[in-house]
């Protein structure tokens, strides 16, 4: 570079090292920015391009069709359908497990491998061992996370229940797979790694456990790139309906997949609002410091200027400094952010099975990331640069005219009040520079806001749990049955010993459909007079079901279209698949999940049965809690058991984790930025008001005196900086909620008054680190040499 | 008029370390300044008369020597002691003001007001030096001699034993820097307060009861006023 070689270059080195404590406060919440955006990036990128590569490697489906029963002969029927490219017929099972030492009930997915070994699609990844062998029957290859849960390595043994048979298994392989890259019990909505597991067994020993041999019970298919996915889910559902299909569905409703795809697109909102934030702070730190540089260096520019300088190097010369500034900012932002970025890919990879994480960071993003950031910078200095480049070189060798005042409007307002004189310079300073103050009030109320945001996800999700976990379920247990069952079940169940009560509901997988618009869900068929599980709605409040019609989920019924009074047509997939058209009665509120409710004996009357249940609801009595395990375990029509306070736990030993290190990055970007404005602020008021203050001091004003004016205005930009930032800060939760908001979980808004708290005790941190910076300046105020030269 | 010494100082030394070389600003200096009299410090620039004027008004410490404010001993002064002594009993007036430019001319002289033990009103302190007319100005709405007056003004509103002025005329031209003495010499005569201007104008030694030229670091000669010569006779 020439000009780093030039008198002005080493000027520009010079006075940026001066400068080094501002420098560095606006370079960090660049850095912030910058850190914020690569690391969402990095995650996002390396998220999504090892999925697609373990996706593409491993032929994951893109049509997933359940079924009852369909000979294998059947299958050249699918083969044969436009589109489909490969395909894979298989046998899926529930299962009960028995592990030593473990006496919690524990589920499990169990699903066939052909006897070639890996299937054609859903191919699997081989972490450790090998897959089970055709013919030997007590061989299986359990899911990576269940194993590292339990400790099972290949050759370790555990027992299971299949088809109500128990049988003792050995693990030959862990292995992942790109169907349960998420893994999640049925029904839940929250991974549990303990009690819930996949297991995969050769096709003709699970096929001789369920009854299917010679037959499959779901197929799963590529589809060609570019082939509408509508034509094959209908061609399968036409193929397969004879055979009890309960309706294909395509990757968008398939959880594994759904979830991580939410996330990821929380990665691109985070890409996008945080920065946005960051940079605007940015560029109005640089627009302070550079108009105050200016200013200070007139008569330097009109020296420059005389000596025949051009408005353009001048101009560029201001230029390069605020591009330095942001230069460092994107240095430390980018390797912060790629840091962080492998590290929340990392943290993902604690949810999500991916086979390895590779690292992935766009060029063109990066590159576009560098020529934003660089402009908004200078665009921050522009005015600044501006009006150097501008300064006549006769104007510019006058010093600057003396400040104006005016006499406040507000101090008219409290005219009956006394102000002291420095209490008047506070208020005078503000009213002459109300953008400026308006402008640092605004950083401090994006710095609390930014923090609040942190902090608010935590408290709302965890309200969203507790709401679902402890006062929507109030059972301890919940059954899931194999087939309906009468019930009068209940009656028998609730006089086994350790069951204090027992309530049936019957849950029935439907299609609910508005004209064009379709959703796969269940709807609930709930007894009068519930007990343990009740709809609420977002206020808690129990809401009564309608005694004909449905009660939809307020996400849902928008997703259809669809309001009170008007009809919606509900495909059964289970039973005889009747189709009816029925009036939905009423919307209401949910965090978790979609689904119809309905009154239980409506449900059944609609599907033309008798009073069945297939799930059953249990309160327990704690003390004999294993007793009921063992014996839901050893019944033979129960499919599985959930477990309503192990969710919970779950849920506190995993996502809360996760969410902690969120909300402290977020405390300290908040604290980055809030140190960035206060501290800029601080030492911009320190330079202008210098003079003014050792004049006081030589007057006889005390340190603490002195102090007290430069503080005060700061101390009245922090109060309302940090109320202002609680009302945005609501406003961006209310943003991020609403961006977020998802089938799967709608986050509630919930800021806690701790959260107001910890936004403004670390706004308040920063601020006072700054002020004491400042304070140990104002100690070393030269008096006699302020007071000998003119400004 | 001599009476007792308000100031007393007996070898005074001041030595700056500026880089490789010290400089010795004051050489020895032994001084008495009396109540209510008006003393001139004349000096070329470097002499040392502002180094003294800065350790009189508390605002710097001596190398060695001493010096004393009646009984209080301002070479072993602290910090502490200091801002009291300068708050309690200096008046300083500089060469360029230091008004507070974000108050006007009446709150710029309450600054001081505000903090004395027994001060005049701002009012009565604009009074004596002719701008009772101008005190809701703001500095930026004053001309230069009106914004020195207002710091000689709040400069006296504390009734303080001692002013000290450091080159008040020297951003003024001739006419309104009479102005400014004329302001001077009558706080000077209606409070009786002790007086010091330091100057390079040798014109400004007319107006004194007392003249001392520094150069070099020490004081070179002393002479005595038979007459103070009033300001508007003066011209430079």
């Amino acid at each position: 570079m020439f000009l780093a070689r030039s008198v002005l270059g080493t000027k520009l080195r010079r006075e940026l090292w001066r400068m080094r404590g501002q420098v560095l406060a606006i370079a960090l919440v660049i850095a912030g920015g910058v850190a914020v955006c690569v690391m969402s990036l990095v995650a996002y990128s390396s998220l999504n391009a090892t999925r697609e590569l373990y996706y593409q490697q491993n032929q994951f489906a893109e049509v997933f069709a359940p079924l009852k029963r369909a000979p294998m002969q059947s299958l050249h029927r699918v083969s044969e359908i436009p589109g489909v490219v490969r395909l894979s017929a298989r046998v899926e099972a529930a299962a009960k497990l028995e592990l030593p030492g473990f006496t919690e009930p524990v589920s499990a997915r169990v699903l066939s491998v052909p006897p070639s070994g890996q299937p054609e699609v859903n191919r699997l990844f081989v972490r450790q061992g090998r897959l089970p062998a055709p013919g030997r029957n007590a061989e299986a290859a359990i899911v990576g996370a269940f194993a590292e849960s339990h400790g099972l390595l290949p050759g370790d043994r555990f027992s299971v229940i299949i088809n109500g048979r128990k049988q003792t298994l050995v693990v030959t392989g862990i292995v992942e797979s790109p169907e349960f890259i998420y893994v999640l019990p049925p029904g839940g909505m929250l991974p549990d790694f303990k009690r819930f597991g996949v297991l995969w067994l050769s096709q003709d020993s699970l096929s001789a456990a369920m009854d299917m041999r010679g037959a499959f019970n779901s197929v799963v298919v590529r589809v060609q790139p570019g082939y509408p996915l509508a034509s094959v889910i209908h061609d399968l559902d036409r193929v397969l309906d004879r055979y009890g299909a309960t309706g294909a569905f395509s990757r968008r409703d398939q959880f594994s997949h759904r979830f991580l795809s939410d996330d990821l697109d929380q990665l691109k909102i985070m890409a996008t609002v945080f920065p946005l934030i960051f940079m605007g702070v940015a560029m109005f730190l640089l627009h302070v410091v550079i108009s105050r540089l200016v200013n200070t260096q007139r008569d330097i520019i009109a020296v420059l200027k005389a000596f025949g300088y051009s408005n353009r190097q001048i101009a560029w010369h201001y230029s390069q400094l605020v591009l330095a500034i942001a230069a460092i900012g994107l240095v430390l932002g980018l390797l912060a952010g790629v840091w962080l970025g492998g590290g929340l890919g990392e943290l993902y990879m604690e949810f999500y099975r991916l086979p390895g994480l590779l690292f992935r960071l766009n060029p063109a993003w990066l590159a576009l990331l560098i020529l934003i950031t660089g402009f908004v910078a200078w665009l921050g200095g522009w005015r600044a640069i501006r009006q150097a480049a501008a300064l006549p070189p006769a104007e510019a060798m006058r010093p600057e005219g003396p400040a104006r005042f005016r006499m406040a409007g507000a101090e008219r307002w409290f005219s009956g009040i006394r102000l002291s004189q420095p209490s008047r310079m506070i208020i005078r300073q503000m009213a002459r520079r109300p953008l400026r103050a308006l402008l640092s009030m605004v950083g401090i109320a994006m710095a609390t806001a930014i923090v609040m945001v942190g902090n608010f996800q935590f408290d709302s999700v965890s309200l969203m749990v507790q709401t679902e976990f402890a006062r929507v379920q109030q059972q301890d247990l919940t059954a899931t049955l194999v087939e309906p069952v009468n019930a009068a079940a209940l009656f028998g169940l609730q006089r086994q010993p350790g069951i204090r009560y027992a309530e049936g509901r019957r849950s029935v997988a439907v299609r609910l459909v508005n004209g064009h618009r379709d959703r796969r869900s269940v709807l609930h068929g709930m007894p009068a007079g519930a007990r343990l599980q009740f709809v609420v709605d977002k206020d808690l409040q129990a809401v009564d079901l309608p005694a004909e019609g449905l009660l939809l989920t307020d996400f849902l019924a928008s997703e259809l279209g669809v309001g009170p009074g008007e009809y919606l047509r509900v495909e059964m997939l289970e039973g005889d698949r009747r189709t009816l058209s029925v009036p939905v009665a009423g919307v209401t509120s949910e965090f978790l999940g979609v689904g119809a409710y309905m009154r239980l004996p409506a449900l059944n009357r609609a599907l033309g049965e008798g009073p069945v249940i297939n799930q059953i609801l249990l309160s327990v009595d704690p003390a004999r809690k294993d007793e009921v395990y063992q014996s839901l375990r050893e019944a033979p029509g129960v499919l599985g058991i959930g477990i309503r306070q192990a969710m919970l736990d779950s849920f506190y030993d995993t996502l809360a984790r996760t969410f902690l290190t969120f909300t402290f990055f977020n405390s300290l970007l908040g604290a980055i930025i809030a140190f960035g404005v206060i501290y800029n602020t601080i030492r911009i008021a320190l330079a202008e008001k210098g003079r003014e203050l050792a004049s006081l001091r030589v007057m006889g004003y005390t340190h603490n005196e002195i102090a007290h004016i430069l503080f005060g205005d700061m101390a009245v930009l922090l109060v309302f900086g940090i109320v202002s930032g609680w009302l945005f800060g609501q406003g961006l939760a209310w943003m991020i909620i609403t961006a977020m908001q998802t089938e799967l979980y709608r986050v509630p808004l919930t800021i806690t008054a701790h959260t107001l708290g910890i936004s403004a005790t670390v706004v308040f941190v920063s601020a006072t680190v700054s002020g004491g910076v400042a304070w140990w300046r104002l100690r070393h105020l030269d008096l006699v040499a302020v007071l000998k030269t003119r400004e | 008029m001599e009476s007792q010494p308000v100031f007393r100082t007996r070898g005074l030394t001041k030595s700056y370390d500026q880089g490789e070389v010290t400089v010795r600003a004051l050489r020895g200096v032994d001084l008495e300044l009396y109540t209510g009299e008006l003393v001139v410090l004349l000096g070329a620039s470097g002499s040392g008369k502002s180094t003294l004027l800065n350790i009189l008004g508390g605002l710097d410490l001596p190398t060695s020597g001493e010096v004393s404010y009646g009984d209080l001993d301002l070479s072993v002064a602290n910090d502490r002691l200091l801002t009291r002594y300068r708050r309690e009993h200096v008046g300083f007036v500089f060469q360029f003001y230091n008004l507070i430019p974000s108050l006007t001319a009446l709150e710029n002289v309450a600054v001081v007001t505000e903090i004395a033990a027994n001060p005049m009103t701002p009012e009565e302190a604009l009074r004596l030096v002719g701008l009772q007319d101008r005190g809701l100005h703001f500095p930026a709405q004053l001309s230069g001699g009106e914004q020195q007056r207002v710091a000689i003004a709040r400069a006296i509103a504390k009734r303080p034993a001692v002013l000290l002025c450091d080159e008040p005329t020297g951003a003024l031209d001739s006419t309104t820097g009479i102005l400014v003495l004329e302001a001077l010499e009558s706080a000077n005569r209606e409070t009786g307060t002790t007086t010091v201007i330091i100057t390079h104008n040798a014109a400004i030694a007319g107006m004194a009861d007392r003249v001392i030229t520094m150069s070099d670091g020490s004081i070179s000669g002393e002479r005595r006023n038979t007459k103070r010569q009033p300001p508007t006779e003066l011209s430079w």
